[in-house]
């Protein structure tokens, strides 16, 4: 069924009562071509471009849960394409090209909405370097547009200017950027792969990883076993523990990382806001909640919750750049399990075992990932190689040292990110 | 959050530095291979429940090795890492 603003009219005249389950629920047949173990967004993602992008059928997505349980519901919906070293500065282009056209794509409503991605800087040396990430922006082909303080207050008259411990010198505006719905993004691309004949299977826990003669030939799972020609490993802070099955030990630490929303207000924040030296981002959400962030817990956990002394630096973070949220109040909080690499940077690549793949390594940036992860994912899946923009996320870089992406040039090293 | 300490009792959270599993306390010998070096200093077990791992107390400037559950929070033991046998 296809939607469109006409069908929303005549449903709505008819009593609604047209609709149809947006996905089937299938049972899992003995064997497929291709299992998926994830069905989150980059699983999600993969699934619809294996179809899609390159013809294949007989895919499966085997989702413990229900589909988009895991951090693609738990984000704070940022979508941006402001990366610099080469590696990930083309593929998230590639990504925000993705998202520019999902909705089109998807015939699903994601609400992506490109409000514009300030980034503050609060000294000489942070302008020098925000003034390099822009020109590294456009040199990728993206928008970036280095704003004086002047520039930043006509965009965001309501932060603390007086203020003297970070006083704001100006900002990387980066017009493209912006948000989306996060379980929107789920559940499109689950009705796209659904209706180009992938099985979602929901409830469906792998417990095993069969692997025969260095080949993998297939899963166990809490439906019973199925076999497959390739396997994809795409579990985000949960890799690990799928990895062990395979007998692998990842590259990645799991980390807990808060989030934050207020009551619905009025339409305030117009842009999306990060203020780095505070670890504090924010933005409004459609319904009008104020959608707020800040850094790791810093230490490995699985909980999905975190602790109070983090609570408390976001807030006062919140308040030192905008004092004017002080009275929202705060609905609820969550923590994420972030996949995090040594170097900040994901992975996309095969394994030593013949047929199995890994995609994980998301860090706290998995989000705005989703299309361009699914397209380079179903790439390498589908023909072997790597695809080009995502040639660089390479397994072996930590062994080897070779080509490690440190974006924030703090070092390759587990608790740094 | 709160760890004990053996030095100074249960502490907040907040006095102290995570660093990374106990993998850091098995430093490869010199001369080791590529795989030695990589265990050590990027594969992790990252278990979902019982790990181990190392914190710092900044006050008493004691490394210390956290036994802990990383799905509860629950602190189960710390010790010296002067104490922990390699």
């Amino acid at each position: 069924m296809r939607y469109s603003g006409f069908r929303v009219f005549t449903q709505g005249l008819s009593g609604n009562r047209g609709w149809r389950p947006a996905w089937r629920r299938p049972e899992p047949k003995p064997a497929y071509d291709i299992i998926i173990i994830g069905g989150g967004g980059h699983g999600l993602s993969t699934a619809y471009y294996l179809a899609k992008k390159h013809g294949l059928k007989n895919i499966a997505v085997l989702e413990k849960g229900y589909l988009g349980s895991g951090n693609i519901g738990r984000n704070t919906t940022i979508v941006r394409a402001n990366y610099f070293l080469p590696g990930n500065s083309e593929f998230y282009s590639h990504s925000l090209k993705l998202w520019e056209g999902l909705e089109g794509e998807l015939n699903y409503n994601v609400m992506h909405s490109q409000r514009g991605l300030i980034n503050l800087f609060h000294s000489d040396g942070q302008r020098d370097a925000f003034a390099r990430r822009g020109n590294a922006m456009l040199a990728q082909g993206d928008d970036a547009i280095l704003l004086d303080r002047e520039g930043v207050r006509e965009k965001l008259p309501y932060l603390d200017f007086e203020q003297t411990r970070y006083p704001i010198y100006g900002g990387l505006y980066h017009p493209r950027g912006g948000s989306a719905r996060h379980d929107a993004v789920a559940w499109g691309y689950a009705r796209g792969a659904d209706q180009l004949g992938v099985d979602l299977i929901q409830n469906c826990e792998v417990t095993g990883i069969d692997i025969e003669n260095g080949k993998v030939t297939g899963v166990q799972t809490t439906r019973g076993a199925i076999k497959a020609k390739k396997v994809a490993m795409v579990a985000a802070g949960r890799s690990s523990q799928v990895a062990a099955m395979a007998g692998m030990r990842l590259p990645i630490e799991s980390h807990v990382l808060q989030a934050f929303v207020t009551e619905g207000l009025k339409p305030v924040i117009d842009h999306v806001v990060s203020f780095g030296m505070g670890h504090f981002y924010i933005s409004q959400s459609d319904k009008g909640g104020l959608v707020f962030g800040g850094d790791l817990d810093f230490y490995a956990s699985y909980a999905a919750r975190g602790n109070l002394p983090m609570v408390e630096h976001v807030m006062e973070a919140g308040m030192t750049l905008m004092p004017m949220i002080g009275r929202a109040r705060v609905l609820r909080s969550w923590g994420g399990i972030m996949d995090m690499s040594p170097d900040g940077s994901p992975i996309i690549d095969k394994t030593h075992i013949d047929g199995l793949y890994v995609n994980c390594g998301w860090n706290y940036g998995g989000f705005k990932a989703v299309p361009a992860s699914g397209w380079c994912l179903a790439h390498l899946m589908a023909t072997d190689a790597p695809h080009p923009v995502a040639a660089r996320f390479r397994l072996d870089r930590f062994r080897t040292g070779r080509g490690l992406m440190d974006e924030e040039g703090t070092g390759s090293q587990h608790n740094l990110h | 959050m709160r760890i004990p300490c053996p030095c100074c009792g249960p502490r907040d959270r907040r006095e102290f530095t995570y660093y990374g599993a106990s993998d850091y306390l098995d430093r490869p010998a010199e001369g080791a291979d590529l795989e030695a070096w990589d265990n050590y200093l990027h594969l992790r077990d990252n278990p979902a429940g019982v790990t181990r791992d190392l914190w710092y107390h900044d006050p008493c400037q004691a490394w210390l090795e956290v036994t802990r559950n990383t799905v509860t929070h629950e602190i189960l033991s710390a010790h010296p890492v002067s104490e922990v046998s390699a």
